[in-house]
């Protein structure tokens, strides 16, 4: 008797790890897309106009900012949050109404952002911030072509990238750097603003 | 040492019963027009070393060891390679933007320089793929100098 129960729970085991090994990539991808649909039900608090083409980009930006803030006050977490949120507002991002040659630079911009913020959504922090280095340019290429209602200031850090510099958006003139945050928070400066 | 018996024939039976379950292969035989070596000018060194090094998760094609077809192993080699297709895959490079060939050049970059690629997990059984500090210099240079020229 002894000897089947044993028998069993090797088989068990041995069929556990395999399965496991197997579903566990799926499993993953499945929640993140139920997360972010559950997030983007979740009404925002700004005053919003559904149907407008600013509007859109808005509730990525509002994500963009949360994201920076995250970064700036070195929470991975948080970070990861924001990013996955951003997922699913760039899922839905409608191009249509744009001219022809917008429209492909838009499909472009919002592809490659949200491969981004895909990563940023589960990578450490040193890696959230090299992908949040390149869909802050995307998402100022993109606010170029599409424009915001919001107040925002460009910035610039030298330093990042080994000295080839990096910029973020941010609604404040004061200089928080998502990219190093507390090990040299004021390191940067505005060098444009937008609105 | 009749429940050792037991167990091992146990073993055996889960062990040979995996081995029918099928999995997908990542062989093609034609390179598209639209792979990296096809669309850029890539130095033969290059060329060599991408081949051995990465081609074998990142493009449609994989040189498989002999143990693939044994299973576990040919699963998990499978879910690397779909990982790592989905990331990046050279043989399609000619269809991305400007946009994600940067992203994608400047993730290749860092992924070398902080040597994150190729996976350990790859080099311990594939030796050859192992970047030498002289071919990691080298690669890094060449996919700079292409980032630069986009």
């Amino acid at each position: 008797m002894k000897t089947v129960k044993v028998s069993l729970g090797v088989m068990a085991m041995a069929f556990a790890v395999i399965s496991t090994s197997c579903k566990n990539n799926e499993k993953n991808s499945n929640t993140t897309i139920e997360d972010a649909a559950t997030e983007r039900a979740v009404p925002m608090e700004e005053n919003r106009m559904e149907s407008s083409n600013a509007a859109q980009t808005d509730a990525s930006l509002t994500t963009y900012l949360e994201l920076k803030n995250a970064l700036v006050n070195d929470d991975q977490e948080a970070a990861a949050k924001a990013g996955e949120k951003m997922v699913g507002q760039l899922k839905t991002f409608k191009t249509e109404n744009y001219e022809q040659d917008d429209q492909q630079e838009l499909q472009d911009i919002i592809e490659d952002a949200t491969e981004h913020a895909e990563h940023i959504a589960e990578s450490p922090i040193g890696h959230q911030r090299e992908h949040f280095d390149i869909l802050s340019k995307d998402m100022i290429d993109l606010i170029d072509i599409v424009g915001t209602s919001q107040k925002l200031y460009q910035a610039y850090c030298p330093m990042y990238n080994n000295n080839k510099g990096a910029q973020w958006l941010s609604v404040t003139k004061e200089i928080k750097n998502p990219y190093y945050g507390s090990k040299m928070m004021d390191c940067g400066e505005v060098q444009r603003e937008i609105n | 040492m009749k429940a050792i018996k037991i167990i091992a024939l146990v073993f055996l039976v889960v062990l040979v019963g995996i081995q029918f379950v099928p999995t997908n292969r990542n062989q093609s035989e034609v390179v598209p027009k639209s792979d990296f070596m096809l669309v850029n000018n890539v130095p033969k060194d290059v060329q060599d070393k991408l081949k051995v090094s990465c081609y074998d998760c990142h493009s449609n094609n994989t040189a498989y060891p002999w143990y693939n077809k044994i299973q576990p192993a040919a699963w998990f080699l499978e879910d690397h390679i779909k990982e790592g297709k989905d990331e990046l895959n050279f043989n399609e490079w000619g269809e991305y933007s400007d946009r994600r060939k940067n992203s994608k050049l400047r993730s290749i970059i860092s992924q070398i320089e902080d040597d994150e690629m190729p996976l350990d997990s790859y080099t311990f059984i594939h030796g050859d793929a192992k970047l030498s500090k002289e071919e990691k210099t080298e690669m890094i240079q060449y996919m700079t100098q292409l980032k630069n020229s986009l």
